[in-house]
């Protein structure tokens, strides 16, 4: 089984490095790179929990080979504002009260992040198709959408 | 598991890399369910030749009646496409319907209809408007009514570790046809159908009478079962409610549902089936009679 080398764009960074072809995605960002901010669900696309962009689009990282991400710009979680400049969907998610235990929150914000890149200013029933496939347990989703409109908002300006 | 993942830029170079691997390599494209099969044991390849690279495959195009969609177009890229949404509406609904955006972006049409699911949202609308799949064998091309594909449930008449499906042809909507797509589901999203329908009609001139209809009804059985004796009782007939009404009781006739967890019982399935087929006709000839 030889491995072979995936470059990718992560987070802004030229990223190299091996691969089995048989690894997932989300197992060479998390055990691999040390990004542990995607998070491993289910494992079979059934609840977003490792959604990640992928050239634009949110994607279940878990069911993607990882060889798929060749000369592809990905963005997790932790490409997502800093610690000293929060991105708007961070802050809104925080003062919405849209986090409970915090598990979903990665997927979710990467889901709202998808939308919000290629539609600026959804209305309400985007917003849910575009979270249709990230499941949170805690919240009801009712403030996750809150906050995804409300950091709408806060971009228009 | 796997040992090699292969980009071909090219469907020859795919199909060299099958016949080199002599059955041990099979297509991926998207790999939403085939990822899922491996994981679970119940596929084992060697090698996957990865199609969603090879340009043309990516294309949505309109040639002499037909829309061509390449077999690595996603379902994501089919529900948005103005050209589908146009020419074929309920292929644009129901490629909306499947899984989750985050499997729309990468799961393709062509790969709902080779993993051979009966109710496979993009594939029941395909067979319902009687669309093709253009199949190569590293030989010759052939193009296959998708209804066609189905040996048994998940085995597809294609065959991946020799054969690439290239592209489908779906018949560009013409006037005075309508169709509808109704799913019964117990979520809006990350749920398999319970039923799914899809009717595609021709009305005549006038748009009071039907020349045909095609009727499709799944998962009832293991492919996408066609409605024929309620399509028998429209074609000439009077597009009214009383002859929706008794063709959408007529179509049900072979309709085979098991009783399953995860779809319903066969009962309550069988007692529903016949209203969403006729939900199906009747939304089909409002759309069908629209100017």
């Amino acid at each position: 089984m030889d491995l072979m080398k995936l470059s990718f764009m992560l987070n802004g960074e030229a990223t190299e490095i091996m691969v089995d072809p048989s690894d997932m995605l989300v197992d060479i960002l998390r055990e691999r790179l040390l990004l542990t901010g995607t998070k491993k669900g289910c494992g079979k696309g059934e609840c977003g929990a490792c959604t990640v962009i992928m050239d634009g689009a949110a994607v279940n990282s878990c069911m993607i080979p990882a060889m798929k991400a060749m000369g592809t710009t990905v963005q997790t979680i932790e490409g997502i504002g800093n610690p000293n400049q929060l991105h708007p969907l961070q802050e809104s998610f925080m003062d919405e009260g849209a986090i409970q235990c915090g598990f979903c929150t990665p997927g979710m914000i990467m889901s709202a992040k998808a939308l919000l890149d290629s539609t600026p200013h959804p209305d309400g029933a985007q917003i849910k198709e575009a979270i249709a496939g990230n499941i949170c347990r805690c919240t009801g989703y009712v403030k996750i959408e809150k906050a995804i409109l409300s950091a709408s908002e806060k971009l228009k300006g | 598991m796997f040992q090699a993942y292969y980009m071909p830029q090219t469907v020859q170079e795919a199909m060299d890399i099958l016949s080199g691997h002599k059955g041990q390599a099979a297509i991926i494209a998207g790999g939403t369910d085939l990822v899922l099969d491996i994981h679970e044991g119940k596929k084992n390849f060697s090698a996957f030749v990865d199609i969603s690279r090879i340009p043309n495959l990516r294309s949505i195009e309109e040639e002499d009646g037909f829309l061509r969609l390449g077999a690595a177009v996603t379902h994501a890229q089919a529900n948005r496409s103005a050209l589908v949404q146009a020419a074929a509406p309920i292929l644009a609904e129901a490629c909306g319907k499947v899984g989750s955006l985050q499997i729309r972006n990468v799961a393709t049409l062509v790969g709902n209809v080779v993993n051979a699911q009966p109710a496979a949202d993009a594939a029941v609308a395909l067979a319902a408007l009687a669309a093709k799949a253009v199949i190569d064998d590293g030989t010759t091309c052939r193009e296959v009514l998708v209804e066609d594909l189905y040996a048994e449930v998940g085995m597809c008449k294609v065959n991946p570790t020799k054969e690439i499906v290239t592209s489908l042809l779906v018949p560009v909507q013409k006037k005075r046809q309508g169709s509808a797509f109704v799913r019964l589901d117990q979520r809006k999203a990350l749920a398999l159908p319970m039923l799914n329908v899809a009717a595609v009609v021709q009305l005549d001139e006038s748009g009071e009478r039907f020349e045909w209809a095609r009727i499709i009804m799944a998962p009832v059985g293991p492919g996408p079962v066609r409605g024929f004796e309620g399509e028998n009782l429209l074609a000439g007939a009077a597009a009214s409610r009383e002859t929706i009404m008794q063709a959408a009781k007529a179509a049900v006739k072979h309709a085979n549902p098991r009783s399953s967890a995860l779809r319903g019982s066969r009962e309550y399935r069988l007692g529903v089936l016949p209203v969403l087929v006729k939900r199906a006709l009747e939304a089909a000839v409002i759309h069908a009679q629209k100017d």
